[in-house]
């Protein structure tokens, strides 16, 4: 059970004086059950290559490979991958419609062609999931706040009971909270479902936090696909492609520049106050040992 | 799909006919559909097609470009060709019950379908041309003695500005809206009529919701930077005539005369 893209590339208004490269040549393979992050400046090609995973859009050469077979192939159900690849899209409470929430998210499951009373337990479940509460149901989606819109909307793709989860920025414009109960679903998602999750974000600092590896794109280009860790070493490349590193990152590079002995990788604020602590009591023990 | 519909898209070249006045390419585009009413007969045709792509050249506009406007407009030329190619009286060539083909209608159908591709064709290369904001500038310029009997030109030049700004982003939404759908399994290309226009629902009820959020957004920021309309309001770049404008407009009112003068054609 994987995504293996192979040699990718997409070419926007091939042919005209318009002509761009939105991907080249990209090659990489997800395995089942991980949470990959992906990150890239503005216009680097993210949106374009999340959408080649289900097959929304097709690769001008190369292709895509889910548990193995070729999903451009002639005669590949794409609306059967669709349901098991689900797709959740940026400001995704655009997309609702239906006159109450539970008909809203019931609509995925019945396109794929099961009975009412399925999509409806579907539905719930998948509400469930996405944490809005029993007394919204009925409600009409319009009428939620932008949260619980949110949550509706990803509900609507969880009902598919995808097994690869894919989120382009679910948390763009939410506040804080917001945010964080989302990305809280996620992480919950990949831990109890074994969801293979995919989040295109902008945040580093959830991206740390999170991913067990990650996917970085510049003009097109895969630059980096390795642990958090590993890629934020590069913070410096990370930042000429208009990225970064998290910012507790610059902080241990700080600290070792004032002549800390730091690990300089560390992405997460929980990790650095374990550092700086061991740092500290170090110091003193050998303040202690200074004094005797 | 939704993206071939190229009205309203601007091709960025430079080329002669970009350069042009956007008043010189309205009026030119006015007196082309005018001639192509106006002229009969088979001369008359061949001058319209070789100045249509004499300036398709010189525009350097793809011509597969252009072409892409026609898709639009293919079911209401078949259907007019279809009308006059059966229902019109003459000598007839071959009958099927009531239905018969004469050469009266023959040739009917034949320029009827000729003006409509070109009048389509002139217009989009009209468009292809020139940005949405020197085609309202040109209207709102040249129709501006208009304002004497009261018509609040710059009003309505404003407004199709900003229709034809959202054409291109309304499509690229209803495109978001389409692609968020699919991925929820929705299926737009299959069924008959009836299961098809459910199909658009789920479209449909998203972009209207959207398009009157952004219009009530562009109205609230327009407010807030204190637009009151025409009165007193400066262009950052006035219109004015170069030498080029002016030989298109004496080119423009050579080829309409030509094209008047081929009515008095013998044949």
């Amino acid at each position: 059970m994987s995504i293996r893209c192979e040699k990718l590339t997409h070419i926007y208004q091939q042919g005209t004086a318009m002509q761009s490269y939105a991907l080249r040549d990209i090659s990489f393979e997800i395995e089942d059950g991980e949470f990959i992050g992906l990150i890239g400046h503005t216009g680097s090609g993210k949106s374009t290559l999340i959408q080649h995973l289900n097959g929304l859009m097709r690769p001008s050469s190369g292709t895509v490979y889910f548990n193995g077979e070729d999903i451009f192939a002639e005669g590949y159900d794409l609306r059967a991958l669709r349901g098991r690849v689900g797709l959740v899209f940026q400001y995704p409470e655009y997309q609702l419609f239906e006159a109450d929430v539970l008909s809203d998210v019931k609509y995925g499951p019945k396109n794929m062609g099961l009975t009412d009373a399925e999509a409806e337990e579907r539905a719930k479940e998948a509400l469930k999931l996405s944490g809005l509460s029993e007394e919204f149901y009925e409600r009409s989606p319009f009428e939620l706040s932008g949260g619980q819109k949110r949550r509706a909307a990803i509900a609507g793709v969880l009902a598919m009971r995808p097994q690869v989860l894919i989120l382009d920025e679910p948390t763009a414009g939410l506040d804080p909270k917001g945010r964080d109960e989302i990305l809280e679903t996620v992480s919950e998602l990949h831990k109890k479902q074994h969801t293979t999750i995919l989040l295109v974000s902008h945040s580093m600092e959830d991206i740390a936090q999170y991913a067990d590896r990650l996917l970085v794109l510049n003009e097109g280009n895969l630059c980096y696909f390795d642990r958090p860790k590993r890629v934020f070493q590069y913070y410096r490349e990370l930042e000429r492609m208009g990225l970064s590193a998290p910012q507790i990152t610059y902080l241990m590079h700080e600290l070792k520049d004032e002549g800390a002995d730091v690990d300089t990788s560390i992405g997460t604020v929980a990790e650095a106050k374990d550092a700086i602590l061991a740092l500290y009591e170090k110091k003193q023990a050998g303040r202690k040992k200074q004094v005797n | 799909m939704i993206r071939d519909i190229t009205i309203g898209q601007y091709y960025p070249v430079d080329s002669p006919i970009h350069r042009l006045d956007p008043r010189v390419k309205l009026a030119g585009t006015m007196v082309f559909l005018i001639s192509l009413f106006a002229a009969s007969g088979i001369v008359a045709y061949a001058i319209a097609t070789v100045v249509l792509f004499a300036l398709i050249r010189l525009s350097r506009v793809p011509f597969k470009f252009i072409t892409k406007g026609l898709k639009t407009i293919l079911i209401l030329l078949i259907i007019s060709v279809s009308f006059n190619l059966f229902l019109t009286d003459g000598t007839p060539i071959v009958t099927f019950g009531f239905l018969k083909i004469t050469w009266e209608g023959l040739s009917l159908a034949f320029f009827m379908a000729v003006r409509l591709v070109y009048l389509v064709i002139a217009s989009s290369l009209m468009t292809l041309t020139t940005t949405p904001n020197q085609l309202t500038d040109g209207l709102e310029k040249g129709l501006g003695f208009l304002k004497r009997f009261s018509i609040p030109v710059h009003e309505i030049s404003m407004m199709m500005s900003i229709a034809l700004r959202f054409i291109p982003i309304l499509i690229e939404e209803t495109d978001k809206i389409m692609k968020a759908q699919t991925a929820r399994g929705a299926d737009f290309e299959s069924g008959n009529i009836i299961e098809r226009a459910k199909a658009m629902v789920p479209i449909l009820v998203p972009l209207f919701i959207s398009a009157f959020r952004r219009a009530s957004d562009l109205a609230m920021a327009m407010e807030a930077r204190c637009y009151h309309g025409g009165e007193g309001r400066t262009k950052m770049k006035p219109l004015h005539y170069e030498k080029r404008d002016k030989l298109a407009y004496w080119l423009m009112l050579i080829y309409f005369l030509l094209m008047l003068a081929t009515r008095f054609l013998p044949f």
